[in-house]
């Protein structure tokens, strides 16, 4: 058999073996979640809080140069056919709908993606999760868990943050600078976005909240419990997290539209 | 092989036994046919040369790790067999000092001998603190509450993490290399802490070292193992004047003998001659 064949063959199973495992592991996840709202609840609020802040200046910055960059490039674009007018509502759709939800979630595996991966991967590597079995303290329920649902509940809100930072952005070039009328500014915006374009953008978010998070901490879970393996499993969470919602996000688009 | 020099008496009380254990890792036999002993309210120490899966063998006894075949019981009941309920509630009643101390790094040494109890009982904090307190008095730490770990020196981690390993009152402590990387002080109090422990406590503990000198001065009884079975077992002064080559080879540290000082190899004087790649 070619050797390319083979590679092809070994690759696809291990992916497809990959899969499978981060699906058992989701399975996991999820079949705990019900006993840990009522147990773990402050936990999870406070990985809430915490997994929020630690991408928020981020998010709030790179939301900024976004909307202003969408300021930019839209209103060259749209002058091209006289359409400065509606600046406002292809800054919105293009936040609501794709920029918010792809360019939130890939900031997130950046930050706190990689702080889930690598805090849980050291305490793998350092035997505490080890001790918490020991202990009878289960540590998908305790470290796991709180991490997985501070980054499901975040992510909304965060591209919510993101959204707004990125229309100030194409308001302040688009108005400040080209000379849009304000008010034909919001009008627009307010006239060709629906409510569907909102809630896409927030269900968008929530799977890509469900999918960063779940790479973050499998990887650091499952990771080799040396400071090697510990590496390679935040390199690891920020690739297959950016694949992954690149791949969901056309597979959400093309169903919704 | 198996050669055993203090033969178990039958009416005596085990707390763990291990019987005919096989377990291997990928293509490697760690063990095979491993069949041990643990009695109860003794100091047992499992010893070997590094690399014969003592730290496994604990593994597989705390249910970490599940056996090819045999049987391991604790407290009469398959190991192998229990759910995962069960298998927690029985780790309830253990405590496991381990190797890195594995103390939870967030958390100060406090918080992280509270931890248990704050995960498995509803005591009120002021009892939580008074347990906690005297738990830390026993090793030695109480003024030492509010530290975080990095703070510790190695001695100090490994009290800590004892002190957390004895705050639910466990009937069974295991100790993973308990003396590993130590100074002769912290040493001296550890080896003093395992022996006021159990006895104090009325609790069976389980070390498992290659340390010969320090663990033999604190045990009641040895178990030896090598190449994936027990090799002997008896008191640590019987195990000094064993016949086997290899037992006398561990418990006087010699270089070379039957665990032999050179990893397989091809002729010395052949490769160093060869242009071949290493």
């Amino acid at each position: 058999m070619n050797l390319w064949i083979r590679d092809v063959i070994v690759e696809t199973r291990t992916s497809l073996e990959t899969f499978g495992a981060v699906s058992i592991f989701f399975i996991q996840i999820v079949a705990r979640v019900p006993r840990a709202l009522v147990t773990r609840t402050q936990l999870i609020v406070a990985q809430v809080y915490s997994t929020g802040t630690v991408s928020l200046m981020l998010i709030m910055l790179c939301g900024f140069f976004v909307g202003m960059v969408l300021g930019l490039q839209g209103h060259d674009s749209l002058a091209r056919f006289s359409a400065e007018d509606s600046l406002g509502a292809v800054a919105a759709l293009s936040l609501f709908k794709e920029l918010g939800p792809v360019v939130t979630a890939l900031l997130f595996a950046g930050r706190a993606g990689t702080a889930i991966a690598s805090e849980i991967g050291l305490m793998r590597a350092t035997d505490q999760l080890s001790a918490m079995e020991m202990m009878a303290v289960d540590p998908v329920e305790r470290v796991v868990l709180p991490r997985f649902l501070g980054g499901v509940l975040s992510m909304p809100l965060l591209v919510a943050i993101f959204n707004a930072i990125g229309i100030a952005g194409t308001y302040m070039i688009g108005v400040g600078i080209m000379d849009v009328d304000s008010g034909v500014f919001w009008s627009q915006l307010h006239a060709n976005v629906d409510f569907s374009d909102v809630t896409e953008g927030i269900f968008k978010s929530l799977v890509f909240g469900v999918a960063a998070s779940l790479l973050a901490v499998y990887q650091g879970y499952t990771c080799v419990p040396t400071a090697e393996g510990v590496g390679m499993a935040t390199t690891r969470t920020v690739v297959t997290t950016a694949v992954s919602v690149l791949v969901l996000d056309y597979l959400i688009t093309s169903a919704l539209i | 092989m198996g050669l055993l020099i203090a033969m178990a008496d039958p009416s005596e009380d085990y707390i763990v036994e291990v019987d005919q254990l096989r377990f291997s890792r990928g293509q490697r036999q760690v063990f095979n046919d491993l069949t041990i002993k643990i009695r109860r309210h003794a100091i047992t120490a499992i010893m070997g040369p590094s690399g014969t899966g003592k730290t496994t063998l604990l593994r597989l006894i705390t249910g970490q790790l599940t056996a090819d075949s045999g049987s391991i019981r604790v407290n009469g009941r398959l190991v192998n067999k229990l759910s995962r309920r069960d298998l927690y509630a029985m780790r309830r009643g253990m405590g496991m000092l381990f190797q890195q101390s594995a103390l939870l790094t967030d958390y100060d040494v406090f918080d992280n001998v509270a931890f248990p109890l704050r995960e498995h009982t509803d005591l009120p904090s002021r009892l939580i603190r008074h347990v906690v307190l005297t738990k830390l008095h026993a090793v030695g730490l109480r003024g030492a509450a509010r530290l975080m770990p990095s703070a510790l020196s190695g001695g100090m981690a490994r009290r800590v993490a004892l002190a957390r390993a004895i705050v639910m009152d466990p009937k069974l402590l295991i100790y993973d290399e308990p003396f590993a990387g130590l100074d002769p002080i912290s040493m001296g109090v550890v080896l003093r802490l395992i022996r006021n422990l159990n006895d104090a406590l009325g609790i069976t503990s389980i070390i498992v070292s290659h340390d010969v000198k320090e663990t033999a001065t604190v045990a009641d009884a040895s178990h030896l193992i090598a190449d994936g079975a027990l090799v002997a077992s008896g008191s640590p002064a019987q195990l000094r004047v064993h016949r086997s080559d290899l037992v006398q080879q561990f418990m006087h540290g010699l270089a070379d003998g039957p665990v032999p000082f050179h990893y397989p190899a091809p002729d010395y004087q052949e490769q160093l001659l060869s242009r071949d790649e290493v």
